[in-house]
């Protein structure tokens, strides 16, 4: 089943110099393993491919139910110099959050995953 | 300083501003909404520091946030009658002249004597950066690890983070304000903390806590549904926000709450969501006190608008201080005109051709250069997804150049496409673009043992 990333996590983000961060966070607890095991770096590397120019590191918090992803080279220098209009990596979250998963049907269903809209 | 701790013991810390530009009614609303002990309000972003030093160059009694002469007025009754003591990083780059201008507020309002200003110095390496390079401090870029000495004839302002050790000092010289300078925005929570519950300088859990409960209202209203993303459309009377207090106990415990009859939300997910902003490597958040570690806090529902945080961890501090150093690279200038339908997107792509032609056939070289479609895929570029024809697009092109003719050359380009480029144009009611000197950022770090920081008491 697909399932999108936005009907199971909400995400906030911001900056460092030129490295954007995107907090993930579970919108169910026992949704987080499941985001975990699908938010992995190579995923993540590959989502923002041709957005950002730099590597991507990741940070697992299972306390707050979260994942924190530095995207390096994210923000067209960062800061001042940057001529985008997100220079400060504000709606990276929301980029993130686009992501659409593909769950068993199984596992799905037995975590009451709400299915992507067709 | 030291007191004995009582368990049940709680004292309040009250954000009231999240960076300069936040809004003006906020310290007031937070010392008249309810009981407050301190009033926390923080000034400095990256490069207001820079900002602050060229106003200071112009006059040499500026150089400090100027918004906080105002929040002094509007809650000096309570500092005065009522004890609530407020620290700020307002100092900027003078924060002498910022105490006096306080000073001067408390004499209009006939309460002379009533106030004493801690103000906190030593963070200013300005007038020592040739001789920290000269002793070996190379001041090393921390991203792309160039030396300073590439721009140092560039340089602007250069201010040490400094941590909560001078504020505590002021406190305990009975300072019923602090201004400081470049302190770290977690500072002016965790400070008092330490200040009223004797918290020494190696008890690592405890500082960390407070340097958390620091990060958590450092951006005001963002931690009590501002900027929410989770639930956002039930969030109430945004109009109406409370801002963030702090309830702190002596075991570093701290509920995280807003006043009664305010909007905005404190819950798991708003406080979750401040918790990870701007976060780097959670296991190790440095900072001039502590390391504090991220993965160790637990949130909990404790009742309506009431997060209760506990569980944190701290470890030893860094032997290094941040310096944020500014300096002048460039300048810039973003044009934009606005396409409507039909076809309002390919008439963007075509006006954007046309002018980097003319760019190009002028010969002018830009460090960079970017466009964006506002209204398409300015924000998630390739991610974006076109669901139906845009019926209208913002064509939105910047340039960088470290020769200000090149980039004012730009900017005669884009109004001449109104008339001589695709048509349905509109949206130039502003003018050419402006063009705008880049003051940039220089993340260093400095050994601890070469700032000395000193806090007088003005009164």
């Amino acid at each position: 089943m697909k399932v999108r990333l936005v009907d199971i996590a909400h995400a906030r983000s911001g900056d460092k110099g030129d490295t954007a961060n995107v907090g993930v966070i579970a919108l169910r607890p026992d949704w987080y393993p499941l985001i975990d095991a699908h938010l992995t770096r190579d995923r993540v590397r590959a989502h923002f491919a041709g957005v950002i120019t730099g590597d991507v590191e990741r940070y697992a918090l299972p306390n707050l139910k979260a994942l924190n992803f530095l995207l390096h080279g994210a923000l067209d220098g960062g800061g001042t110099l940057s001529l985008k209009t997100d220079a400060q990596g504000k709606v990276f979250s929301t980029a993130m959050l686009r992501m659409v998963l593909d769950v068993p049907d199984d596992e799905a269903r037995t975590l009451g995953l709400p299915p992507a809209p067709a | 300083m030291s007191k004995t701790p009582d368990p049940s013991r709680i004292v309040r810390v009250a954000s009231g501003q999240g960076f300069w530009g936040d809004w003006l009614d906020a310290p007031r609303r937070q010392v008249e909404g309810g009981p407050v002990d301190y009033l926390m309000l923080d000034y400095l972003a990256e490069v207001t520091m820079s900002i602050l030093q060229k106003q200071k160059e112009r006059d040499p009694a500026m150089g400090y946030a100027r918004d906080f002469i105002g929040a002094m007025e509007s809650v000096l009754p309570a500092v005065v009658d009522r004890g609530v003591k407020v620290i700020a990083n307002a100092g900027g780059v003078n924060p002498v002249s910022c105490a006096r201008a306080v000073l001067e507020v408390a004499r209009r309002a006939g309460a002379t004597g009533k106030l004493k200003i801690g103000v906190v110095t030593g963070d200013d390496l300005l007038p020592r950066i040739d001789e920290l390079i000269g002793a070996g401090h190379s001041l090393t870029h921390m991203d792309t690890g160039a030396p300073l000495s590439t721009v140092r004839d560039r340089v602007l302002s250069a201010n040490a983070y400094i941590g909560s050790t001078p504020i505590v000092e002021a406190l305990a010289k009975g300072a019923n304000v602090v201004v400081t300078g470049r302190s770290t925005d977690t500072a002016l929570t965790m400070a008092p903390l330490r200040h009223e519950f004797g918290w020494g300088a190696s008890d690592w859990d405890k500082l960390a806590a407070g340097i958390i409960a620091g990060h958590i209202i450092e951006c005001g209203a963002q931690c009590s549904g501002g900027n929410c993303l989770h639930d956002w459309r039930n969030i109430p009377d945004l109009a109406n926000i409370g801002y963030p207090i702090v309830e702190a106990r002596a075991d570093g415990t701290f509920v995280i709450v807003k006043h009664p009859g305010t909007g905005g939300r404190i819950s798991v997910p708003s406080v979750t969501e401040q918790c990870v902003y701007e976060m780097g490597d959670p296991n190790s958040y440095i900072t001039p006190d502590v390391v504090a570690d991220f993965t160790t806090i637990h949130l909990a529902d404790d009742g309506p608008n009431r997060v209760r945080v506990h569980g944190i961890k701290g470890r030893p501090a860094t032997d290094k201080l941040k310096v944020s150093i500014a300096y002048r690279a460039g300048f810039k200038a973003v044009g934009t005109l606005v396409y409507s339908w039909p076809d309002a997107m390919d008439k963007a792509r075509l006006a954007d051709r046309v002018l980097r032609e003319r760019l190009d056939r002028m010969g002018l070289r830009f460090d960079q250069s970017l466009t964006e479609y506002v209204g398409v895929s300015s924000t998630h570029g390739p991610l974006s997804v076109a669901s139906g024809e845009a019926p209208e697009v913002q064509l939105r092109v910047g340039v960088r150049a470290d020769d200000r003719q090149m980039v004012e050359r730009f900017t005669r380009e884009i109004a001449p496409l109104v008339l001589n480029g695709p048509p349905s144009v509109t949206g130039f009611a502003g003018g050419r673009p402006k063009v705008e000197e880049i003051v940039a950022y220089w993340p260093a770090l400095v050994d601890k043992s070469v700032v000395q920081t000193s806090v007088e008491v003005l009164s």
